[in-house]
């Protein structure tokens, strides 16, 4: 049952944990004359392909004051070019017997189409043409910041837990843009003009920013000349770094409340700012999945068991990390009270269980059970053709190599129990962290 | 443009009978070395006796909560050590369940899933931790506009129905929902009869037959069910229920076409064009690409036992609520016209059976796929078949189907403070 806090960001579909396993996708990896990296995944199970092309831009990369505007340029790359008129890029899919969709994140911009194989070059050339060739009637750029607009009432203003979310991550980052939006702020939002999604769009999108992966019905030898008669024709224009505001040492802990009338039940969150696989100390990133996983993930992990369970406090409780991400990350730890039971309850239950951490109550036995769960788990993530291009397309995005994603298996059966004792006590500092509170407008007497 | 017509491996299917008589179907596929195994026992949240509403989802929360020689923590442990998935759902018409498992564990996770269809514990500690997860959960919902704009369609279009009734209960029938009553559910609803089995993965039929008995074998021969009236969505016209947010949710619908009807692939092609084909449909065309109303619109047939319905859903400012139910009603007389064009026929076949074969790519999907299949009757060669189905669908039976499909008036219920929207029924 889903009574965390956190926002599913955008569309923004959250990236999955990269997991494998030795030898487990196998993937192949080549790069075009251009620049252009190309992955290829086998799956031979149907004549389908997931295709999808990543770009290394997303949201932690808006202008200033435009934040959110690589996800404007996302739904209006669907707007048309020379050759495909305005809004048909979907309904050629569709005629082709495809699906396609498009995602936006902090640090990339994804599109991809699930289609029959024998159609791939198809949509290979209409994902080359729109790569430099869109064109932007004013009247559909207006036209789809309404549509954006609506989508951010859905996502974020219809909802408190989004809001009170993206009032936690604003406070958690003091400068760097991952304190914005995905989806971008509404007065932003409004001020999207076709200009400049267009300024974006040649900045950012060329070959030599863009990663090619491919799963399915085939194979690299059949996938190269493909790629090359068609993202291979476009020549690169040179990409500017993504110079992004740093992060000052952070030395506060922080609290903040939201009191909206739509909450009836509330909750806690704790985020805490953390490494990720790309930074500086991305080599605890490892021993802070395993963490996580202890921890906060599943009914048998210790807050499941000591809050929900063993002293019956709350009706959900967990922890989540993920190190994909281009600059540092959050380690996030969540509660809900059981109905009558107070909030500051739980959060001093809550306190208690992160405390045991940080003084290094982790045990050998633990540790392992994890390990052995998360890499056998690993074998299901080989199922899905989406998932996998999503595991190599973040990856591939945010800092790492294939070999690195391929080394999954490895490195996480190579955490000690000393692994993760370290990690919980340089991470888990409140001076690092954001404490966030949703709770109804009058706090109800307790029952 | 033609549509690719190659079914993946669809001529595989096997139809698994085990001596006890248990039937399956089984698409195997040994690339990776696990299986998923979905499972539905015919009648769901309908049948929850009166005032214990919310008594089926319940129970899907607890069979996997403590079994046979198992507590509640040995169960969880093993299930979440052995990487094993399993878990329960409960709709309106049906008590489902996934099992996951890699080869490894196989003989294991049939024995816990055996355990909990048969021995189910029920202990005092985890019937009070999921009472309170509902209790929660229905909290969150009471404010929550998408979950109360369904609740009012369901509860105007069937009122004295079963299906008006909440299908997760209410405070106070959670509150009143006793171990007794869990026991009797599992005695009287999860047996042989009603059950309908889809696996896909890494194992063949000889492997799978003796896990099939073993693991259900031991389920009574019949379910006791009551008897459920068949249905009409009976209410047209506008219900509000006033909420101070920035944007209203509609939920929309009426009645549609059986499952089993001569014509129900020609409503699926319909409803294609109108509401069901993403980016191509009508609704998305007018209501969000031409207008920029909203964010997401769609409509589907939902293939209810006892009502088939024709549903959809947007979400809009409070500002342009009546411009947008106006567009979705003049979308719908336009079919209700038959006002269907060859072309848009021919789009909408293409897309249909083109993109079938993207359903049949994951162990997940196909095991849901298959044991969709049984529930509804469709046969074991439905995955070489359907496409056919699809094809046969001309422009003459899109037009009549629509003309029934649309022909009455549609219930809009909206969550939100609509400008210029007044409540009014017939």
């Amino acid at each position: 049952m889903n009574l965390g806090i956190w926002p599913v960001v955008a569309i923004l579909t959250v990236a999955a944990p990269v997991t494998g396993a030795a030898g487990l996708f196998n993937p192949t990896t080549f790069t075009l004359d251009n620049g252009m990296q190309v992955v290829v995944v086998e799956n031979h199970r149907a004549p389908v392909v997931a295709h999808w092309v990543w770009y290394k831009v997303g949201t932690a990369d808006s202008p200033v004051g435009k934040s959110g505007l690589p996800h404007y340029l996302e739904h209006l790359m669907f707007k048309g070019t020379d050759k495909i008129p305005p809004g048909e890029f979907s309904k050629i899919v569709a005629r082709l017997g495809g699906n396609d969709n498009a995602m936006t994140s902090y640090d990339f911009t994804a599109y991809f189409q699930m289609i029959a194989r024998d159609r791939l070059e198809t949509v290979m050339e209409m994902e080359a043409d729109r790569m430099v060739n869109l064109r932007l009637a004013e009247e559909d750029a207006i036209t789809e910041r309404d549509v954006i607009l609506e989508e951010r009432r859905s996502r974020v203003d219809n909802e408190p837990s989004s809001l009170l979310g993206e009032r936690l991550a604003a406070v958690q980052y003091l400068n760097h843009p991952y304190r914005l939006p995905v989806i971008g702020w509404f007065h932003e939002i409004q001020s999207f003009t076709r200009e400049d999604a267009l300024a974006f769009y040649r900045t950012w999108y060329t070959p030599k920013n863009a990663v090619l992966v491919v799963v399915g019905d085939i194979t690299a030898e059949e996938l190269r000349p493909l790629a090359e008669r068609t993202y291979g024709r476009i020549a690169s224009r040179p990409v500017p770094p993504r110079n992004r505001l740093r992060e000052p040492p952070q030395a506060s802990e922080r609290v903040v409340e939201l009191r909206h009338e739509r909450v009836r039940q509330p909750s806690v969150s704790l985020s805490y700012l953390a490494p990720s696989y790309n930074t500086e100390g991305g080599e605890r990133a490892y021993a802070l999945e395993v963490l996580a996983e202890l921890f906060g993930s599943g009914t048998t992990s210790r807050l499941y068991r000591s809050l929900v369970v063993d002293r019956g406090l709350a009706a959900g409780a967990g922890a989540f990390y993920r190190g994909s991400s281009l600059d540092q990350t959050t380690f996030r730890i969540y509660a809900t009270p059981r109905p009558g039971v107070a909030l500051e309850e739980v959060e001093a239950a809550l306190d208690e269980e992160i405390a045991k951490l940080r003084a290094g109550e982790i045990s050998e036995e633990e540790v392992a059970r994890v390990k052995k769960r998360m890499l056998a788990e690993a074998t299901y993530a080989r199922d899905s053709l989406s998932g996998v291009a999503r595991i190599f397309g973040v990856a591939l995005t945010t800092g790492q190599t294939v070999e690195d994603v391929e080394a999954w298996p490895e490195r996480i059966a190579a955490v000690t129990v000393e692994d993760v004792r370290i990690a919980a006590r340089e991470v888990l500092k409140p001076e690092h962290s954001v404490r966030g509170r949703l709770l109804p407008p009058v706090r109800e007497a307790s029952k | 443009m033609n549509a690719p017509d190659r079914p993946a491996r669809a001529a595989s299917v096997e139809e698994v009978v085990t001596p006890l008589g248990i039937r399956a179907y089984l698409l195997r596929e040994p690339a990776i070395p696990f299986i998923s195994l979905a499972f539905y026992f015919e009648g769901g949240a309908a049948q929850d006796p009166e005032g214990l509403d919310g008594l089926s989802n319940m129970v899907a929360g607890l069979l996997d909560e403590g079994a046979g020689p198992y507590d509640s923590k040995a169960f969880r442990s093993a299930l979440e050590d052995n990487a094993i998935r399993l878990s329960f759902d409960a709709d309106r018409d049906g008590f489902s369940g996934d099992l996951k498992t890699l080869d490894t564990t196989r003989e294991f996770a049939f024995e816990l899933l055996r355990l909990s269809l048969t021995e189910p514990r029920f202990d005092e500690e985890p019937v009070e931790r999921i009472r309170g997860q509902i209790l929660a959960d229905l909290r969150r919902r009471e404010t929550d506009p998408d979950y109360l704009a369904a609740r009012a369609w369901f509860a105007r279009a069937f009122e004295g129905h079963a299906y008006a009734r909440p299908t997760r209960g209410t405070p106070e029938t959670v509150e009143a929902i006793t171990r007794d009553d869990l026991r009797r559910f599992v005695a009287d609803r999860l047996a042989r009869g009603n059950l309908h089995i889809g696996v896909a993965g890494d194992i063949t039929a000889e492997e799978l037959i003796p896990l099939l008995d073993a693991t259900f074998g031991a389920l009574p021969e019949r379910p006791k069910l009551v008897a459920l009236p068949a249905a009409t969505p009976k209410a047209a016209g506008v219900v509000i229920r006033r909420m101070e947010i920035p944007q209203s949710v509609v939920v929309f619908g009426h009645g549609g076409v059986p499952r089993d009807d001569p014509d129900y692939y020609a409503a699926y092609v319909a409803n294609y064009i109108l509401g069901g084909g993403g980016f191509s449909s009508r609704l998305t065309e007018e209501i969000r690409e031409k207008r920029g109303l909203v964010y997401s619109v769609y409509s589907y047939l939902y293939d209810a036992r006892y009502a088939p319905l024709w549903l959809g859903s947007l979400a809009t400012r409070n500002e342009t609520v009546a411009e947008a139910i106006d567009l979705v009603r003049r979308e719908t007389q336009r079919m209700a016209r038959g006002e269907v064009g060859q072309k848009e026929v021919d789009d909408a076949k293409t897309y249909l059976t083109g993109s079938f074969p993207l359903r049949l790519t994951s162990n997940d999907r196909i095991a849901r796929t298959l044991v969709a299949m049984s529930y509804q009757g469709l046969g074991r060669d439905y995955l070489e078949k359907r496409n056919s189905y699809i094809e046969a669908v001309t422009l003459e039976d899109v037009r009549r189907v629509a003309k029934r499909l649309f022909a009455g008036d549609t219930l809009f219920s909206v969550v939100g403070d609509p400008d210029g929207l007044e409540p009014r029924t017939e």
